[in-house]
């Protein structure tokens, strides 16, 4: 096994556009290490495997104090870890305890119902593109369209999502593994204080809807009881301060990178705009070929692990490539061709195993109707700029800004 | 003509007839039509329905969320088949080539693929069995009859066996809300299937679900009332309880009677066949044109020791199925084996139960996740030393690993640690599955004589 610097040319923000011939590098050698210290896991088999096995931990707390200084993820003293960052059982019960007022077994119908609503959103927001030429999907469309849907579940108004969009993009930028050991210490620095502020702010809306509750996420979480009890007031801020990242964070760049896909494949989009099923698999094959989450970063071994010929010492820093592994091309047919009806699509888009997203439901749902939407409604769309400029983030990959031209708004 | 040519006129235009028309029947024939097989294609099945899916039936039926008719299995392709359903298959005869069915009607194959599967076993005297309100639970007419019962709203429901099918059962009556009884002859619900340290957990689980479980007595005896209707078990330890609704839940019995005198290694453990899906016949040769698969299958995993598993999954089905249609128009250095991982589900009392790999051949069990107390762990299972099963109770997500662990012969008691890891798992235990040399079935095939020239291998028939 060889020690390689692969990790800071993935995350050299160059390679942003187009880190795919960097993983099938990666691929050569299904675990490596790398330079700075995690283990890198980038094919589809292994990190499967690796997302299904108990001896690995998602609690920071787990890793070994050099691994932890070298991937600049310390445990936050301040505010206790969300349940991405938790094992079972605190993980289950947390898990279980928001999934009650959002999915199955208990509001099944949550997500599907706001069928309707989200449909509506969407086209107030393609509307508002009506006498203009050329947008900037991101800003006019792919951002605001999932921040307010996730304001609206959870309950949090709309108006000062100024505030914490900025958090949320600090908090995400946390995630990128980059930089000398000063960049690292600023970054956690700046990361710890952006969750303060939002903790702070979530508290008191959380108070809010515990005295006066409606029917949203918030309060349903202050007020509820159930077979797990109840969520102490800082584990609702932890889990809303969650579902509020992931809200802002992912379902934009599944939006924009689908977006540009399409513009990059004027068949499929024609054959969307005609057959509008096709969103359905179309959302599953963005998800595997351009999947916002590129890697998992936070993992960490609870024991010596062998994996295909490698043994990964216990309290190591785990990489695992998501998006490399969907890539895979032992085990998917011509990996890198966007095949809109790809058979047995079984992508790393949402994870695996006890961590798989929790708002995958919601994530496909939004990206298929604003995806048929933006197809049938935009006429003759066309890339101003291809590759567009990306944000800096290698984690939660996505182009910052994505100009369109257009020659007007259909219907 | 060449083996080859044989192969490519089978494909091109040769008559596959398969016997049993349910989740294997169906899947083979799908996979025959999807790998090319443009010959003629009879289906022949005893139910008058077309294939549907048995799981729901003591689970979502029983509850009235699903009807029974809505259990039709989704078809993956056209299977452009002729469909002989409320035919029985009567005998085989191998020289001939030919199935015979009840109406008579006589069909040839080239190659035959057997799915009959099995059946509910029924409570064994007969005129008790014959009382109003007796029932079984296999087919869509049972769960069809089961559910009116209960939607009638009996006083109080007996189930008779506490394995999967009955805890199934006593779960969807108390979810109706109705009183129910389960009388098991084990120490405990699935102690054949999972062991006596996780059917302590199902016997809590039934408790906890107010199920009056009584475990340690057999049912003597049924009682009918003026009008043929039954009214009340008797139990061995002297106890009685009225009850208006009795199901049997006694396991099942392969369908394999129509294939008596036909020369095939076929007895009530099932047809024996090799890894490739191909029949055994009684002197132990395998055949050539005659394929088995599903329940009715009994066939070697070397995983296991070569044992012969016969296993009522569905997942067993269905990759028996597609191995089996495969190798039937397969050129012998293409044929694949049946290696699938014996794994299967059930919903009960709120649970869903997960296990893969032979739970019943081990000996030691671990809890290496979770905990027992909590009704939600993972526990796994060793024999000799080597992991060969695992069972999660609502933490189905770790499987995948325990397969593994389980294809690798990983040692057991596990050594590494795990999320999750409780202190009650970090020792292991007898898993308490019940005395593997008390005699459950009669044998099939007997061996006589002492000297390699008088050794004679015996086909001892189901006794009656
Ligand atoms: C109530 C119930 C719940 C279940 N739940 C689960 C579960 O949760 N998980 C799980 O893994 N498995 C479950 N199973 C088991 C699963 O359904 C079986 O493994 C599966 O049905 C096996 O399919 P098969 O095609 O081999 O056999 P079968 O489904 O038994 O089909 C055999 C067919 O052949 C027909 N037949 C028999 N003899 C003849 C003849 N001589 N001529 C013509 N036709 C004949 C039979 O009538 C039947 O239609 C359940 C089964 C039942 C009954």
């Amino acid at each position: 096994m060889t020690s390689v610097a692969l990790l800071h040319r993935i995350t050299d923000y160059a390679n942003r556009p187009d880190p795919y011939p960097l993983y099938a590098e990666l691929r050569r050698t299904p675990v490596v290490r790398d330079e700075s210290g995690p283990y890198l896991v980038s094919t589809y088999w292994e990190i499967k495997e690796l997302l299904h096995d108990p001896r690995i931990s998602s609690d920071l707390r787990n890793l070994t104090p050099e691994a932890a200084r070298a991937s600049g993820q310390e445990h936050d003293p301040n505010l206790p870890p969300a349940f991405i960052r938790l094992d079972p059982p605190e993980h289950d019960r947390l898990r279980r305890l928001s999934m009650r007022p959002f999915g199955p077994p208990h509001t099944p119908r949550r997500v599907f119902d706001m069928h309707g609503e989200l449909e509506e959103i969407v086209s107030g927001l393609v509307d508002g593109l009506r006498g203009r030429d050329t947008i900037d999907l991101v800003d006019d469309f792919s951002y605001p369209f999932p921040v307010t849907v996730i304001c609206r579940i959870l309950g949090v108004p709309r108006e000062d999502e100024s505030h914490f969009h900025e958090w949320a993009d600090t908090i995400a930028a946390g995630l990128d593994p980059v930089g000398t050991a000063e960049e690292r210490e600023a970054q956690v620095q700046g990361v710890r204080r952006a969750r303060g502020e939002l903790a702070a702010y979530l508290a008191g809306l959380i108070e809010e809807r515990r005295r006066s509750p409606r029917d949203d996420m918030l309060s349903a979480m202050a007020t509820e009881h159930g077979p797990d009890g109840q969520m102490s007031p800082v584990e609702i801020i932890t889990t809303a301060a969650l579902l509020l990242i992931a809200g802002h964070e992912t379902t934009v760049n599944l939006i924009t990178n689908g977006m540009l896909t399409l513009l990059r494949n004027p068949d499929v989009l024609q054959r969307l705009r005609v057959e509008p099923g096709l969103a359905v698999p179309l959302v599953e094959e963005l998800l595997r070929f351009e999947p916002p989450v590129q890697m998992l970063p936070q993992r960490t071994t609870l024991a010596d692990i062998d994996i295909a010929g490698t043994i990964i010492p216990k309290g190591a820093s785990l990489y695992l490539m998501v998006a490399s592994g969907s890539r895979d091309p032992k085990r998917f047919a011509d990996p890198d061709r966007f095949v809109p009806d790809r058979p047995d699509n079984q992508h790393l888009g949402f994870g695996h195993g006890l961590h798989n997203c929790f708002g995958a439901p919601l994530a496909r749902l939004e990206a298929q109707l604003a995806l048929t939407a933006l197809v049938r409604r935009l006429d003759g769309p066309s890339l101003v700029e291809d590759p567009p400029p990306y944000r800096q983030n290698a984690v939660l990959r996505g182009p910052r800004h994505l100009p369109i031209a257009f020659s007007g708004i259909i219907g | 003509m060449s083996v080859d040519g044989y192969l490519e006129t089978l494909r091109r235009e040769g008559r596959i007839v398969v016997v049993g028309a349910s989740l294997a029947g169906l899947r083979a024939a799908e996979t025959l039509r999807a790998e090319g097989f443009a010959g003629t294609l009879t289906m022949v099945g005893d139910e008058p329905h077309e294939p549907y899916d048995r799981p729901p039936l003591s689970k979502q039926v029983l509850l009235g969320k699903v009807p029974a008719d809505h259990t039709v299995l989704p078809r993956r392709r056209p299977v452009d088949a002729e469909w002989r359903l409320g035919a029985a298959a009567t005998g085989l005869d191998l020289a001939a080539k030919q199935v015979r069915l009840a109406d008579g009607d006589a069909i040839d194959y080239d190659r035959l693929l057997i799915t009959t599967g099995v059946r509910a076993r029924p409570w064994p005297r007969e005129l008790e069995a014959d009382l109003d309100g007796v029932c079984v639970l296999r087919t869509r007419d049972d769960a069809i009859r089961l559910h009116h019962r209960l939607k009638a709203g009996p006083r109080r429901v007996l189930v008779i066996g506490a394995g999967f099918t009955g805890s199934e059962i006593a779960s969807a009556c108390r979810e109706r809300g109705l009183p129910v009884t389960v009388a098991e002859r084990g120490p405990a619900p699935l102690v054949g299937a999972l062991g006596g340290v996780v059917g302590e957990v199902a016997a809590e689980l039934q408790r906890a679900h107010g199920v009056d479980l009584r475990c340690g007595v057999q049912v003597t005896g049924l009682e009918g009332d003026s009008a043929g209707r039954v009214r009340q078990a008797h139990f061995s330890d002297g106890t009685a309880v009225e009850s208006d609704v009795v199901v049997v839940a006694l396991g099942a019995t392969r369908n394999t009677e129509w294939l008596a005198d036909s020369g095939l290694g076929a007895g009530p453990r099932g047809i024996a066949c090799d890894a490739g899906c191909r029949a055994f016949d009684v002197r132990g040769i395998v055949t050539d044109d005659v394929f088995v698969a599903g329940d009715v299958a009994r066939s070697p995993h070397p995983l296991f020791g070569y044992q012969f598993l016969s296993l009522e999954h569905w997942g067993n089905a269905v990759s028996q199925a597609e191995v089996a249609a495969h190798n039937m128009i397969s050129a012998s250095a293409d044929r694949r084996p049946h290696l699938w991982m014996p794994s299967f589900w059930s919903a009960q009392f709120g649970v869903n139960i997960k296990s893969v790999g032979v739970p019943p051949m081990a000996d030691q069990i671990i809890v290496t996740q979770g905990s027992l107390a909590e009704q939600r762990f993972t526990a796994a299972y060793g024999y000799q030393g080597r992991v060969i099963a695992a069972v999660t109770f609502d933490q189905a997500k770790w499987l995948d690993f325990y397969e593994r662990q389980i294809e690798q012969a990983a040692p057991f008691p596990p050594e590494f640690t795990t999320v999750d890891r409780r202190p009650e798992g970090l020792q292991p235990v007898p898993a308490g599955f019940p005395d593997p040399s008390l005699p459950s079935h009669g044998p099939t095939v007997t061996l006589s004589g002492h000297s390699p020239t008088d050794r004679r291998v015996s086909f001892t028939p189901r006794r009656a």
